[in-house]
């Protein structure tokens, strides 16, 4: 493709407009498959997916496209509605603060602040929804150290659902 | 790894004012959650109904996946049941005939105890079936324990109903759709169950720990009172949990506490049972107000 648009013919929308939003939210149901657990081990699929698109391509939403997706994850999740909500949408603006600093930036760094986004916002669910009596918090930090694990994995994902714009 | 593209968009009003909207609207996003949060932290069952909205849509799809893992989890059996079934014949129809004898005397007993009852009066409170349904998913990712079950209002289940398995209880209804309902499991750290020792009915209470546990303390006053292996089940006060289900056996005990690992696993792929409440809500009691007497007369 060339690098200018002729006049009058419109530029093709690239697939991550609607496939960014649709992969969190299946990300976010991923909490259907059918285990009755007891503690909590399932990875936020949702909150990795928006974090690896918000990493691997910064404009592939708008910065307030957390809000509703939040509320999805909010009404599937067992969370109280409203924790995702406002939770994911700080990550994201703690990411969009962390451009503005750490502007030459390797994956390694990348992995680290999805890492400390993923920590931050599982906590925060932890007080928001369970008494702080609760004996949630090994289970917790299990949860929070395979979440991290598997977030390179989910960022490849996200560059690969998102190969049609290198292609053009 | 290059900078982003420039966060200033130009010079276009158009693309600066969009930018800066977007950023509104997220934080606009944001204390619209933090209201929605400090109405559902007050008043959980205050988006049920939307909440409910969710579980129709996605109900379906998890149970499509109950259904594949039960079809899968049940290969292994049914080979080997394949092979096995002439042998269990011969082995049940032997069984069968030394059964006989017992049976006639478990009639003859059963018959007895039902003159006898009558005789003292006693009123078998019922503990009817409402609905049997799957559980189908949970809030594996959350650290509260909810289940979905695969059956809500068109079926019978109402809110505050109690759910077991045959093996023992698993929780109670807190919400209920159409066809689905939201089971708040009794490990969940903000469950309570009242229990008694199977042994010589000490009163206690189980609460969930929120790791698959139970805590039971003793509703009375003393200490030093629970050993491993302690069994309890369901007292029936309160009027929820009908008595006699089992709840949950001691594994360890803490000075006043013991911790107890629950007799049921909801993970097992059983059905499971939904109750009507042991008691009733009370009827309203008639006001004294003489306008309402005719009403009442009228029903």
């Amino acid at each position: 493709m060339t690098d200018y648009i002729p006049l009058g013919r419109s530029e093709k929308i690239p697939r991550s407009v609607w496939l960014a939003p649709l992969s969190v939210v299946l990300g976010s149901m991923t909490v259907l498959l059918p285990i009755i657990a007891t503690v909590p081990f399932l990875p936020p699929f949702g909150l990795m997916m928006l974090l690896g698109w918000r990493l691997v391509r910064g404009d592939a939403m708008k910065v307030w496209m957390p809000v509703p997706l939040g509320f999805v994850d909010d009404m599937l999740s067992g969370q109280p509605l409203g924790s995702a909500m406002v939770l994911w949408t700080l990550a994201i603006l703690m990411v969009d603060v962390l451009d503005t600093r750490l502007v030459w930036r390797d994956f390694w760094q990348d992995w680290l602040i999805a890492s400390a986004a993923i920590g931050l916002v599982l906590i925060g669910g932890r007080l928001l929804a369970t008494p702080f009596s609760a004996h949630v918090d090994t289970a917790l930090l299990l949860q929070i150290v395979v979440s991290a694990a598997l977030f390179p994995v989910i960022a490849r994902f996200c560059a690969w659902l998102d190969r049609d714009k290198k292609r053009q | 790894m290059a900078p982003p593209r420039n966060r200033r968009p130009g010079f276009s009003r158009r693309a600066q004012y969009g930018l800066f909207l977007g950023y509104v609207g997220a934080v606009g996003g944001m204390l619209i959650g933090v209201a929605l949060l400090l109405l559902s932290t007050f008043n959980p069952p205050a988006f049920a109904a939307v909440r409910g909205f969710f579980s129709e849509i996605t109900t379906p799809v998890a149970s499509g996946l109950t259904w594949v893992r039960t079809s899968v989890a049940g290969v292994p059996g049914g080979v080997s049941s394949y092979w096995n079934v002439r042998g269990e014949n011969a082995r049940l129809k032997k069984q069968m005939a030394d059964d006989a004898l017992l049976v006639d005397r478990a009639r003859t007993l059963n018959q007895e105890n039902r003159h006898l009852r009558e005789m003292l009066k006693l009123r078998d409170v019922s503990t009817d079936a409402v609905a049997v349904a799957r559980l189908v998913a949970s809030s594996i990712g959350s650290t509260r324990r909810y289940a979905t079950l695969n059956a809500g209002g068109w079926q019978g289940v109402k809110s505050g109903q109690p759910v077991r398995q045959p093996d023992g209880l698993i929780g109670q209804v807190v919400e209920t759709s159409p066809n689905t309902a939201r089971v708040l499991l009794i490990v969940d750290s903000e469950s309570i169950v009242p229990v008694r020792r199977t042994r010589d009915g000490l009163p206690g209470i189980a609460t969930g720990r929120g790791d698959g546990l139970l805590d039971i303390r003793s509703a009375s006053v003393a200490t030093m009172i629970f050993q491993p292996g302690d069994s309890f089940v369901t007292s029936g006060t309160g009027g929820i949990f009908p008595p006699n289900i089992p709840v949950a056996r001691v594994i360890r005990t803490a000075r006043d506490i013991a911790v107890a690992a629950p007799s049921a696993n909801p993970d097992a792929l059983d059905f499971a049972l939904v109750q009507q409440t042991f008691l009733p809500e009370p009827t309203p009691t008639p006001s004294a107000s003489p306008s309402a007497k005719p009403a009442a007369q009228k029903k």
